[in-house]
């Protein structure tokens, strides 16, 4: 596929054991950006205007979820892209991993009712004041497939805010959180996946307002206008 | 040396294993039991002989990684030989 020269530069990170990376890259195309795959063990993303890390179960999910690959050697590029304000996001089991890397705050435990949620599920934009939501409508709703086993969202610091809240709570997750964005709304966790719900024969393409949203970030249009 | 590592959820945070699990041993006529908690625990092989350097080792890798410091505390013990 040929992309304008201002297409966003977006990675999308692959651990041992991420399994969504294809479908990521591919809605990220849909919506005109220019997405690249980059194993963990990289150690720069200097040429990237985002990062996007997928879901699946990193390093099997050992421990916790998303323990073992905070310490990846591509963390430490993701961290200073967050720390510089560019977009980050982190689906699913990304979300996990940003999580316990201390760039989003809060943990997971098992979903309330112990079993695996794999459906669509209703959520509602919360906020948008993040590079997900920036595009949407306070109040929408928005249908995307959910899959996860640990999807309960769990804040005691109370600083995690969410951008998109499930209209049913089918996990237990706090404040019903589906996604979770840091201050500056740059670097956003989102449990349901939007990546798959980006074209109407999945069932619903819901998702491409946020993959839009993340792309079409202001954050990324300065960066890229330098 | 051996150390046991014992990571324990905070009693603030939910546990829905241990709920589901007190849900099935009152079905089983042990009514009594009010709570279920699951903790971890990892038990380590150390080379070297000094306890106290182990427990700070260990201490630092609980820190690092083997508990997650939003949800869990950790409990290290020398297991004397």
């Amino acid at each position: 596929m040929t992309h304008p020269a201002s297409a966003a530069r977006v990675a999308v990170v692959v651990f041992p054991g991420t399994n969504c990376e294809l479908d990521a890259a591919h809605a990220l195309e849909l919506v005109g950006a220019k997405p690249e795959i980059v194993w963990h063990r990289r150690t720069e993303l200097d040429e990237f205007d985002g990062v996007v890390l997928p879901g699946g179960f990193a390093h099997g999910d050992y421990l916790r979820t998303g323990a073992i690959a905070r310490f990846s050697p591509v963390m430490g590029p993701v961290g200073e892209m967050a720390a510089a304000g560019k977009p980050v996001l982190g689906i699913c089991n990304g979300f996990q991993i940003l999580c316990e890397a201390g760039l989003l705050p809060g943990a997971f435990i098992a979903n309330s009712g112990l079993s695996f949620i794999c459906r669509f599920v209703e959520v509602e934009v919360a906020s948008t004041s993040s590079i997900l939501t920036h595009r949407a409508t306070a109040g929408q709703v928005l249908r995307l497939p959910l899959n996860s086993y640990e999807g309960n969202y769990v804040d005691p610091s109370l600083t995690g805010r969410v951008v998109l809240r499930y209209r049913d709570n089918p996990n237990g997750a706090q404040g019903g959180a589906a996604a979770i964005a840091n201050e500056a709304g740059n670097v956003v966790g989102v449990m349901p996946h939007p990546e798959r719900a980006s074209e109407a024969t999945l069932g619903s393409d819901d998702g491409m307002i946020l993959l839009r949203s993340f792309i079409g970030a202001p954050q990324l249009e300065s960066t890229r206008s330098r | 040396m051996r150390v046991k590592v014992e990571i324990v959820r905070r009693p603030e945070i939910a546990d829905p294993q241990g709920v589901t699990v007190v849900r099935a041993l009152r079905e089983l006529g042990f009514g009594e039991v009010a709570e279920a908690r699951f903790n971890r625990t990892i038990v380590l092989e150390l080379d070297g002989t000094d306890p106290l350097s182990a427990r700070a080792r260990v201490e630092e890798m609980c820190r690092r990684l083997l508990a997650n410091p939003v949800i869990e505390d950790f409990d290290v013990q020398v297991l004397e030989k």
